[in-house]
């Protein structure tokens, strides 16, 4: 097995001259490499293992050449945060609060998170501009959960724990809200979280500002079975929120009198619905409640529409499509068709006319508004009311004091129950235009008290063991 | 030349390996235990590297679904620990299969309430697997790009199959919310150190075993396999036990990481086990150079370090960043950073081998592959 291999250098005509750069040019590299690793090692604490310190990289060979030494020279500046005001990594001043903002700004949700993150920012910019909280000014630190469930776990630590945030805003996905409970509670941090979802869940260190099912789904249903469409197709992205929820809604189905017409689930990102459109339209349901989410929205409805079916044959009710979504998907395939949420752009309140001007104003007119952005817009203000009550950031104190802290938010009053720190507020159905907004064709009428293990509902009985 | 190097080498690593070690286990005393936590995070992807390295860098066999064995070792922890918390709270079994509508404990459950089980279980399924996807590649004689392929594959169903099976595995979630570890609460920071110190010692011990088997008859055996396959087989090797046992054994260690990774990090989803994650592996191997076992660990650490650097200091445009690091890596150090290493030192003490050494990483993909050490 001897592997004397041939490997003299056969011909390698460099010059001298040419070697020599090359080299240097290497060498500055990699010191930006190295520099890069030793600079995450510490990220601005003591100086730890030096362990990524192989090189020793002549000094001067590396600040001119490569690009990475010059980002790995500017990690310990403060960050650059893109709207509002500046962050930094460095100590708090007195004179301000930190507070975290963990969204996904890159990966698939992306696409969703960015736009809640700019309302978080819009409402501190609001709160600095009116003073502050306090009498201190809002300072927001940015991380990125990378869309990755991990991550979110460890950008949560990190703000709570190095950046000692007062409190954070984020999260989307269930599964990214699961990853970071555990944190928030051993921690003992704050997590105001935006968007709707499947109840079954109240951890004491988040508040909920999105609907629980009773708030969302479950009205929903009511006004379909209201509506004569009695015969349901179940229709989901292959993770927990489509899950739980139809668990939910089978349950109130065989209850209230309804019939299921089938049941599917697609991997997220899932873009060939054929053969579940050619399920449904042999299962001929009265409606398709939908609980897809992401891109898969664009070619369902796409492949819906060219296979003929219109709003009047079977429609679709979607808890996960809000205006954001309709503008990916042409308001041309979704014309007609419904969906379920607790505020749409034209929601016509006095506080929803401010928020859209002002929202379109700062981040450009042709943006649009929804209901995970206006809970994020809100659940600052809040929060902020809290703190002013409670006259502290400390969290078992805010955490006593938001009990019933009520606000006008753009879809309507809010309030904070205190038992299970979710918010009271109005359901609404709304059916897609032509231009990709929403007219609202049902409401609650008021605001309806968050129940997310659905306590009040008998038919939910088996789920509430728990 | 490749006579030579491994004497330089040989040579060389001692000392900076004793220093290194030094430095890991002085780090609690220094670090956060946010940091802390994120250094021991970084050292359970090194023991990943390092068996990816046996199989990639000595035997030639790309493995891109190392992700999935990673993930099963990760799993196996993880199932335990979340029993244990169920334990705690006095429930039936785990929140998730409760809201997935599961009526009882699933049997192949049961058994990992038993640690010992979890930690024998998060080497061998890992190894099983390994070793049945081996040797099917091997009965077939499927190699090179082909079973790159595969092991994509693999990367690319497995996720799937967890995240259908909610009920069981508890879907796009994965397993999190965890509490204690053998009694011990996991946020405390004693138990923190006392896992880090853990992970150094397996990172260690992976790294004393993965030195002696390059250096043992098998593994020249496995360079071997590299250099010339057909060789081998013509002179009489069972090529098939040598491909296997090797690919095994980098799914055991891979296994044993994500066994660490789990109480440290508190979450393992089926994200972890996909194609993105696992193809991240082999960048780790790449950056910090294939064929050294110490490239592995370095890559490891610098490139996840160096994600969690620009991460945070560029929330908006990280990914570029990171993405010029490794275009720029694969551009001027094809041997990565320990191939610039090892030349520039011995450039320090014998500088015409060194400008034949950068002749050749700058030129010499033909003679890449004879200048792994």
């Amino acid at each position: 097995m001897s592997e004397r291999g041939d490997t003299t250098p056969m011909g390698s005509p460099v010059s001298d001259e040419r070697t020599g750069m090359t080299r240097k040019r290497m060498l500055g590299l990699v010191a930006g490499i190295a520099g890069t690793g030793i600079l995450a090692a510490c990220g601005g604490e003591a100086a730890p293992a030096a362990k990524a310190e192989p090189t020793k990289a002549p000094a001067g060979a590396a600040p001119t050449t490569a690009p990475a030494a010059s980002a790995a020279t500017k990690a310990p500046e403060p960050t650059k945060a893109p709207a509002t005001a500046p962050t930094t990594a460095g100590a708090a001043g007195s004179d301000t609060i930190k507070i975290g903002i963990l969204h996904s700004l890159s990966g698939t949700m992306a696409i969703s998170e960015k736009s809640v993150r700019d309302a978080t920012l819009l409402a501190i910019e609001e709160i600095n501009k009116a003073g502050g909280v306090l009498k201190k000014k809002l300072e927001p630190v940015i991380e990125d959960g990378a869309s990755d469930w991990p991550t979110f776990a460890e950008k949560s630590k990190k703000l709570i724990q190095s950046d000692k945030v007062a409190v954070v805003f984020g999260c989307w996905t269930s599964a990214s809200r699961k990853a970071v409970l555990p944190v928030f509670e051993s921690l003992k941090g704050l997590l105001f979280y935006p968007v709707q979802y499947e109840g079954l869940e109240a951890s004491p260190n988040i508040f909920y500002t999105g609907a629980a099912p009773n708030q969302q789904i479950v009205p929903a249903i009511e006004y379909l079975i209201k509506e004569g469409k009695k015969k349901v197709f179940l229709l989901g992205s292959d993770y927990v929120f489509p899950r739980t929820a139809n668990e939910i809604i089978k349950l109130q189905l065989a209850a209230q009198g309804a019939t299921l017409a089938g049941e599917e689930y697609t991997p997220l990102g899932h873009t060939e619905y054929s053969t579940v459109i050619t399920k449904i339209l042999g299962a001929k349901p009265d409606v398709v409640f939908s609980t897809l989410n992401g891109d898969s929205n664009v070619a369902f409805f796409k492949q819906l529409k060219d296979a003929g079916n219109t709003p009047d044959k079977i429609q679709t009710l979607s808890v996960s499509v809000a205006e954001e979504e309709v503008r990916g998907i042409g308001p041309a395939n979704m014309a007609g068709h419904l969906a379920s949420w607790n505020y749409y752009q034209t929601t016509d309140t006095p506080a929803n006319k401010k928020f859209v001007e002002a929202y379109k104003a700062k981040f450009g007119a042709d943006r649009v508004t929804d209901d995970p952005i206006e809970a994020g817009y809100f659940g600052v203000y809040l929060w902020a009311k809290a703190v002013e009550k409670a006259g502290s950031t400390d969290v078992d104190k805010v955490k006593e004091a938001a009990k019933g802290i009520t606000f006008d938010a753009p879809g309507g009053t809010v309030t904070i129950n205190g038992k299970n720190q979710h918010v009271s507020k109005t359901v609404r159905i709304g059916k897609v235009r032509a231009d990709g907004l929403f007219d609202e064709v049902w409401n609650s009428g008021k605001p309806v008290e968050p129940d997310p293990f659905l306590e009040t509902y008998s038919w939910a009985a088996s789920l509430k063991k728990r | 030349m490749a006579t030579a190097k491994p004497t330089a080498s040989s040579r060389l690593l001692p000392a900076p390996i004793g220093a290194a070690m030094v430095i890991l286990l002085i780090a609690p005393l220094i670090l956060s235990d946010f940091r802390l936590g994120l250094l021991a995070k970084y050292l359970t992807y090194a023991i990943v590297a390092l068996g990816l390295d046996l199989l990639w860098g000595y035997t030639g066999m790309l493995s891109l679904g190392h992700g999935v064995f990673f993930g099963l070792g990760a799993y196996c922890a993880g199932m335990y620990l979340k029993l244990e918390a169920t334990r705690a709270t006095g429930e039936a079994m785990p929140d998730f299969m409760v809201w997935s509508g599961l009526k009882a404990l699933p049997a192949f459950w049961e058994p990992f309430g038993s640690p010992a089980f979890a930690v024998m279980m998060a080497i061998l399924v890992p190894a099983t697997l390994a070793s049945i996807l081996g040797y099917l590649a091997c009965r077939s004689r499927i190699k090179d790009v082909y079973f790159s392929l595969i092991t994509q594959a693999v990367a690319l169903i497995i996720p799937i199959l967890l995240i259908g099976q909610q009920g069981y595995t508890g879907g796009t979630n994965g397993v999190t919310n965890f509490g204690t570890l053998f009694g011990a609460s996991l946020k405390e920071r004693p138990t923190q150190i006392v896992l880090y110190l853990a992970t150094v010692l397996v990172l260690a011990l992976s790294f004393v075993l993965s030195r002696w088997v390059v250096r043992s008859r098998f593994g020249r055996l496995l360079v071997a396999v590299r250099d010339d396959e057909q060789r081998v087989r013509f002179l009489g090797y069972n090529l098939t036990a040598v491909k296997v046992g090797v690919y095994a054994l980098s799914a055991a260690l891979a296994g044993v990481a994500g066994m660490m990774f789990v109480p440290q990090v508190g979450i393992i989803s089926p994200a972890m086990l996909g194609i993105v994650p696992s193809v991240e592996m082999v960048v780790w191997v790449a950056v910090g150079g294939r064929g050294t076992l110490i490239g592995p660990i370095i890559g490891a650490i610098v490139v996840s370090a160096a994600k969690s650097t620009l991460s945070e200091s560029f929330p908006d445009t990280w990914q570029y960043l990171l993405g010029a690091l490794f275009v720029a890596v694969v551009i001027w150090f094809p041997q990565g950073l320990t191939g610039l290493r090892i030349s520039h030192v011995i450039g320090r003490s014998t500088g015409r081998t060194a400008d034949r050494d950068l002749a050749d990483a700058t030129h010499g993909t033909s003679t890449g592959k004879e200048r792994q050490l």
